[in-house]
């Protein structure tokens, strides 16, 4: 079998879609941006492809690469056929989503100070004090190190005309990245073919440039800080990921109950006694972070984590209270805030979204519920979403009731056919829709966008879903780059002969040779 | 013991480190080497080639071949099956003196070999295998042989050779100076994690360089793989305690790690090229030594008539 073959029916199955195919022109023609992924399949036969599918399976497992599902630690499945993004197109993501950071930076900034965005008309008053995630706790000062969103995931789609929008922002928690990074090592074992000719951007600096922006945001005075991770522990479901990341970093990866506040500084119990911990890369929500603050039952946190952060004794990565820039409601004036904070226009569009607060759209989508997505302005991972066209009449007036009686707390989109990428199914390949999250890390002077990003996968076909607790899996994501700059590999060598020699050894001793002489 | 068997195990030791040293480098540069445009490829195949200590047998020299050369070639010491091929033969030679259990994990070794695909995916699961066969071997070796004279010899053999390896490892880095070879060269050495958690923010080749080469804790590193060696040598040889030396191979090993253990250098990477040339030529000058103190060296094995 051949890749005709295990492409047979893809053109018919993506006519079916109407969606943007990321890897086929219209008639089947292969991008240019694929043209090597095109050619390494083409000399795969169906048993190559599966058996490289299992073994990348088998090393996901092996290695620990797994999500919880109902209970049980199951691979995170990696599809082989990677996402590419050509150079043109990803400078354009990079600008969108940096860009997009600053402004929700400056956001966070100013509704935990004066409002003036408030004040100025911008955005109704109402609309922040009561999103679930404004936290007064944290109103008044400005964080250690200055940052807010140190690591934020923007998640992009396609739409059917091939334009790029956010669907989300994620500046609370976003995970995803371990994929990232364990994709690419699966991938480069299990299809070499297709890297050689093509210069793939990597992405293994970034724990690098994570503890470099953590470092550089800590408290001022601290001249070699102590960086930690804060996991809610082993049955958190991104543990996985909390354990990469405080591994590749080279720091601690502690729970609540290995923290002591005092006199508003932050302490880990060690072996060697108390050690002062200077940032904290939290990955537990806020609601658990600190029982003096928030909820009084949670065991996960450590009390009086926000007065030391308060004080100055300690930075909190990303910031408490960072929820009120994800409500959705808010996402909707995002690009007005672009154009306040930054006088820029938005590089990348939003998805058209529907405020129900006002009269008018709400009735216009209560009369439309069966043809429009409405999703809880608070919730993440999928969850709440309605999508109209594949809900039930009962389902449809339940969601009715709820967004009258509440509709501060739902937003309504168009349902957006997201673009699709040949996915393996079963013994071919299948359009499948897949989404993008790229992930941002801002050190306070600069945002580093990380080429490519998560690429989430639905795997049932004509499904919307990306999400892996709902049958998702992921791509590995490529940005190609055609800069002018040299690629690394391409440079000059310094041949070992050519170099420069430096004699530093003594000279050698001819002892054994003198012993034999004598004896002679 | 007889030197015939103690030689034997010295080589053991020697064999199965170099198909686990082998399988390291192979691994970590051959995903690098993927990612290089055909021509260039070649070129640094050639390279890589070169710094094991090997030189291609014809003009046409690709990754083809240097998977054939590195992994398959069973006529080679230099590749993985070669050199666990020549582990097992010795092992066959002193089955009666090697345990069971060590005997038996170097036997399906070397019946495992055929048993992957030759392609580059194929042998990225092989260094993986390889990988853990010979830390079953190591671990077995450990745990079901006295710690005595045949064991320090097999353990001797293991030291010097691993010291070796890491050197090779340290120079791929001229094979390969493209950005991140840093990196490369600690997960050759399974010391990445190890490197991170002890050096924090400290990143870079140097410092990689410095842990490979110097770290007092980390069982790969080259100060530790001769001191290790020298711990040996010490065993074997108990009647030197107190002044001076009677043997030629703890000379050698013992000037090069203490050498290298208080070098002070404010410049090591532009060193490095004469510290990885100066400690293989240690262990191999220390080899010799070694065979010529404890192993049946052919022209000793004259006939000496009788004494009228």
């Amino acid at each position: 079998m051949t890749m005709s073959d295990l492409f047979q029916d893809y053109s018919e199955a993506a006519g079916r879609s109407g969606a943007y195919d990321e890897m086929f022109a219209p008639g089947q023609l292969a991008r240019k941006s694929y043209g090597q992924v095109a050619g390494a399949l083409r000399e795969l036969s169906l048993a190559d492809v599966t058996a490289r599918a299992d073994s990348m399976a088998r090393t996901f497992l092996d290695r620990g690469v797994t999500f919880d599902f109902a209970g049980e630690e199951r691979p995170f499945p990696l599809d082989i056929v990677p996402r590419v993004i050509p150079a043109d197109e990803w400078s354009v993501l990079e600008r969108g989503v940096a860009q997009r950071v600053r402004a929700l930076e400056a956001f966070l900034n100013d509704v935990y100070d004066k409002m003036t965005v408030v004040t100025d008309g911008v955005i109704p008053r109402q609309l922040v004090t009561t999103s679930a995630h404004f936290h007064r706790q944290v109103h008044g000062f400005e964080p250690a190190g200055g940052v807010r969103v140190h690591i934020s995931g923007i998640d992009v789609v396609r739409d059917a005309a091939g334009t790029f929008r956010v669907l989300e922002d994620n500046v609370r928690v976003p995970s995803g990245v371990s994929y990232v990074l364990e994709n690419r090592r699966a991938m480069a074992k299990g299809l070499p073919e297709a890297f050689g000719q093509q210069l793939i951007r990597p992405v293994e600096e970034y724990p690098r440039r994570l503890l470099s922006a953590l470092r550089k945001t800590a408290p001022s005075g601290v001249d070699d800080p102590t960086v930690v991770v804060l996991t809610p522990g082993v049955f958190n479901s991104a543990y996985f990921e909390h354990t990469l990341l405080a591994g590749l970093m080279g720091v601690e990866l502690v729970e609540g109950r290995d923290l002591i506040c005092r006199g508003n500084r932050v302490y880990m119990r060690t072996t060697a006694g108390e050690q002062r911990v200077d940032v904290i890369y939290k990955r537990i929500d806020d609601d658990f972070l600190d029982p003096l603050q928030f909820r009084a039952d949670s065991m996960l946190g450590c009390p009086g984590l926000v007065n030391a952060a308060r004080a100055g004794g300690v930075t909190i990565a990303n910031a408490v209270g960072n929820g009120v820039a994800d409500d959705k409601l808010v996402y909707s004036y995002v690009p007005d805030l672009i154009r306040y904070y930054l006088s820029e226009e938005p590089v990348i569009a939003n998805v058209d979204t529907f405020r129900l607060e006002e009269k008018e759209a709400r009735e216009h989508v209560l009369d439309r519920l069966d043809e429009l997505v409405v999703k809880p302005v608070d919730g993440s991972g999928g969850k709440g979403l309605v999508i109209g066209p594949d809900a039930t009449k009962d389902e449809l007036e339940a969601l009715r009731k709820r967004v009258i009686a509440d509709p501060r707390g739902w937003i309504a989109q168009p349902v957006l056919q997201l673009s699709t990428v040949p996915t393996l199914s079963g013994d071919k390949f299948g359009p499948r829709h897949v989404d993008l999250r790229p992930f941002a890390v801002n050190d306070g002077d600069d945002v580093w966008v990380l080429p490519g990003g998560l690429t989430r996968v639905a795997l049932k076909e004509g499904s919307l879903i990306v999400n892996s607790s709902q049958g998702g899996g992921s791509k590995d994501t490529w940005v190609l780059s055609d800069s002018p700059e040299v690629p690394v590999e391409l440079l000059p060598r310094p041949s070992i002969t050519v170099r420069e020699r430096v004699s530093v050894w003594p000279v050698e001793s001819n002892w054994r040779d003198r012993q034999t002489e004598q004896q002679q | 013991m007889l030197s015939r068997i103690a030689e034997s195990l010295f080589w053991i030791g020697r064999y199965v480190e170099r198909a686990d040293g082998t399988a390291r480098i192979l691994d970590v540069h051959l995903e690098r080497l993927n990612h290089l445009p055909t021509e260039e490829r070649d070129n640094v195949a050639r390279e890589l080639l070169a710094v094991m200590g090997a030189r291609p047998e014809s003009d046409e020299f690709g990754l083809e071949e240097l998977l054939h050369a590195l992994a398959y070639d069973k006529q080679s010491a230099t590749s993985i099956a070669g050199s666990l091929g020549a582990a097992r033969e010795n092992a066959r030679r002193a089955r009666e003196t090697v345990s069971s259990g060590l005997w038996e994990s170097l036997n399906t070794t070397y019946y495992g070999l055929n048993q992957h695909r030759k392609d580059v995916v194929g042998t990225y699961r092989f260094c993986h295998w390889v990988l853990e066969r010979t830390a079953m071997v190591s671990g077995l070796a450990d745990t079901t042989v006295s710690h005595d004279d045949s064991w320090l010899f097999l353990a001797l053999g293991r030291s010097l050779e691993r010291a070796d390896m890491t050197a090779r490892m340290l120079s791929t880095r001229d094979v390969l100076s493209a950005g991140m070879s840093w990196v490369n060269m600690l997960r050759c050495a399974g010391a990445y994690e190890s490197f991170l958690r002890t050096r924090r923010a400290a990143f870079g080749d140097q410092h990689a360089a410095e842990f490979l080469l110097l770290d007092r804790l980390f069982p790969r590193s080259i100060v530790y793989a001769l001191r290790d060696a020298d711990d040996c040598l010490a065993k074997l040889d108990p009647s030197a305690q107190r002044v001076g030396f009677i043997n030629d191979a703890r000379r050698i090993v013992g000037q090069a790690r203490t050498f290298l253990e208080f070098h002070r250098t404010d410049d090591l990477m532009s060193e490095l090229p004469e510290h990885m040339e100066r400690v293989q030529k240690a262990v191999s000058q220390a080899s010799d030594a070694i065979s010529r103190k404890y192993f049946n060296q052919a022209d000793e094995l004259a006939w000496v008539g009788e004494v009228s």
